[in-house]
């Protein structure tokens, strides 16, 4: 259950998308983000979906991993979905007691689902074709400029780097510890919500006290190791901008184009 | 009270990538009363074998019995099957989380149901049987105790439900010896008192030699061999293929054996090695 979370995990691969530079990635990434919200109708959602079939296609991650480990996120969508559809007003489509649909509501819900949709698909295409390591390291060099004015980039760098280190080991535990539980016969499925968010105690406490375990653990053997920052610190592997990362930057210049280009043209509905 | 286990095959992530399977075709049984000692290299599927035993896990295919009653079809009631079969795992004292030791060994007991009056004399017995004191640590934290103590409350806590089976996953592992031998002790005297089954997993070829009945070797997801301790242990050279040694005491007198012909000996432990060598040595019991 909890392992099928794969959101922010790696897929590896070889695929042009895997090999592209870590930076071009990120600024794809948020680049896209920008765009969807640049969208104003249906038409820029179709391109955007098409693009983002063609990364994935071109990534050659399966379709069923992405979406199961998104399962999760998209109860979240769901829920935004409902409460956008019957809190908008507007002309009235369908009326029951306390709950209207209006026909904005309506629109604006399938509008925002679409746009956190592809929002969170396509930010974990980045995450799942990116080494954790190489997604901060190009991280860290993004944010060089900003050390000039005072901000620890490689500081930032290295939180970002452990925490999504600790990702899957924290789930692992979390996994052992509700196993354990459970192997003592804890139920975590029934009851109302008071009951069942009790019954996440004994896995939270646990949880807790392994995190602080682990984060110790991890600090000690830093300085075991002479970690003192990263003030005069190489690299074993410097990263570089290739043939492929060109092109991806000149296909996200024409996608830019095209995305404004769609918010001229009339809408599908 | 028995447990049979029948052709049992477990695949993690089927279709996924790091699809692996964890068990293939795993069969045996394991008598009333009997202590099995698990032994395998890391990854050879030992612990996703344990946790069929109580239902953690479905298998993939297969069955598993308990007492008769098979428990992979679905039909059982879980909190039955766990109250039955006690599972420690690794490292059981990272799963305390009760503000004193009393509450936390009485959790297991509390979620299937007993009624509050039983549950104080299910604690004291449950704590006496791992050797501690309900009057001296039983309002304490547990997160106060030694390491070697919150181990014995974790077990406690699960053999609070009286299991019938109790299976325990390195129930030794990092611990240091004087502790390691309480724990030990602490096994003989739960299988002396309760007569339940007992299985264990051990990397400590020492332990599964003095306290088990019968060993089951794991390999590559499949039973490589099983039998007594004297017989696994006498194939020394297939288990260093597999990765594991034989015990200590198997290995000096192997050792001794081969520097002085006439002390020929099977001992698995100290015991029956000085009474090997007692034996060797004429005129010795005068």
């Amino acid at each position: 259950m909890i392992r099928d979370i794969t959101l922010g995990q790696y897929y590896p691969g070889d695929s042009p998308v895997h090999r592209l530079d870590a930076r071009t990635k990120i600024i794809g990434t948020l680049l896209y983000i920008i765009e969807l919200f640049i969208v104003n109708n249906y038409w820029g959602f179709v391109i955007a979906a098409a693009a983002l079939f063609a990364v994935i296609a071109l990534s050659r991650v399966p379709v069923k991993f992405i979406f199961r480990g998104l399962s999760a996120v998209f109860i979240i969508i769901a829920f935004t979905f409902l409460l956008n559809l019957f809190m908008v007003d507007g002309r009235v489509l369908w009326h029951w007691k306390f709950l209207t649909i209006t026909y904005e509501g309506l629109s604006r819900a399938c509008f925002m689902a679409i746009r956190l949709v592809l929002l969170i698909i396509g930010s974990s295409m980045m995450t799942l074709t990116t080494k954790p390591i190489e997604l901060t390291d190009g991280l860290e060099k993004l944010l060089k400029p900003f050390g000039l004015i005072g901000l620890p980039t490689h500081e930032i760098a290295l939180m970002m780097t452990i925490a999504l280190r600790f990702i899957p080991t924290l789930m692992e535990e979390t996994d052992k510890i509700i196993k354990a539980q459970e192997a003592r016969g804890a139920d975590f499925e029934s009851g109302n919500l008071l009951q069942r968010a009790k019954s996440l105690i004994p896995i939270l406490i646990p949880l807790f006290i392994s995190s602080f375990r682990i984060a110790q653990d991890l600090a000690l053997a830093m300085e075991a190791r002479c970690y003192h920052g990263g003030s005069g610190r190489t690299r074993m592997n410097e990263i570089h901008f290739g043939k492929g990362d060109v092109v991806a930057a000149i296909l996200m210049v024409i996608f830019l184009a095209v995305i404004i280009a769609s918010r001229f043209i009339p809408d599908l509905f | 009270m028995s447990i049979e286990v029948k052709n049992l095959t477990y695949i993690y992530n089927p279709g996924m990538p790091g699809e692996t399977r964890a068990l293939d075709g795993v069969s045996f049984e394991v008598h009333d009363g009997e202590i099995l000692g698990i032994i395998g290299h890391t990854g050879s599927g030992k612990s996703t074998l344990l946790q069929h035993l109580n239902g953690l896990l479905r298998p993939t295919s297969g069955q598993v019995f308990v007492d008769g009653q098979c428990i992979t079809d679905g039909k059982v009631r879980l909190v039955d099957i766990r109250r039955k079969v006690g599972l420690v795992f690794q490292y059981p004292e990272y799963q305390l989380f009760e503000e004193t030791v009393a509450k936390d060994v009485a959790f297991g007991p509390r979620n299937t149901g007993l009624e509050e009056s039983k549950i104080e004399n299910r604690v004291r017995a449950a704590l006496s049987l791992v050797g501690l004191d309900y009057d001296e640590i039983g309002e304490s934290s547990p997160f106060e105790l030694s390491g070697g103590q919150k181990r014995r409350v974790a077990i406690a806590g699960v053999l609070a439900m009286r299991p019938s089976v109790l299976i325990l996953d390195e129930p030794t592992a990092g611990l240091d010896p004087a502790a390691h031998r309480e724990i030990l002790s602490m096994i003989r005297t739960i299988h002396e008192s309760m007569g339940i089954i007992i299985i264990f997993v051990s990397h400590n070829m020492g332990d599964i030699a003095s306290l088990s009945d019968r060993v089951i070797v794991m390999d590559k997801a499949k039973i490589a061999m099983s039998g007594t301790p004297q017989e696994v242990f006498s194939h020394d050279k297939q288990l260093a293929a597999m990765g594991l040694d034989v015990p200590p005491v198997r290995s000096i007198m192997m050792q001794i054996a081969a520097e002085i012909p006439s002390i020929q000996s099977n001992a698995l432990t100290t015991q029956e090695a000085a009474e090997d060598i007692r034996r060797a040595i004429p005129g010795f019991e005068q």
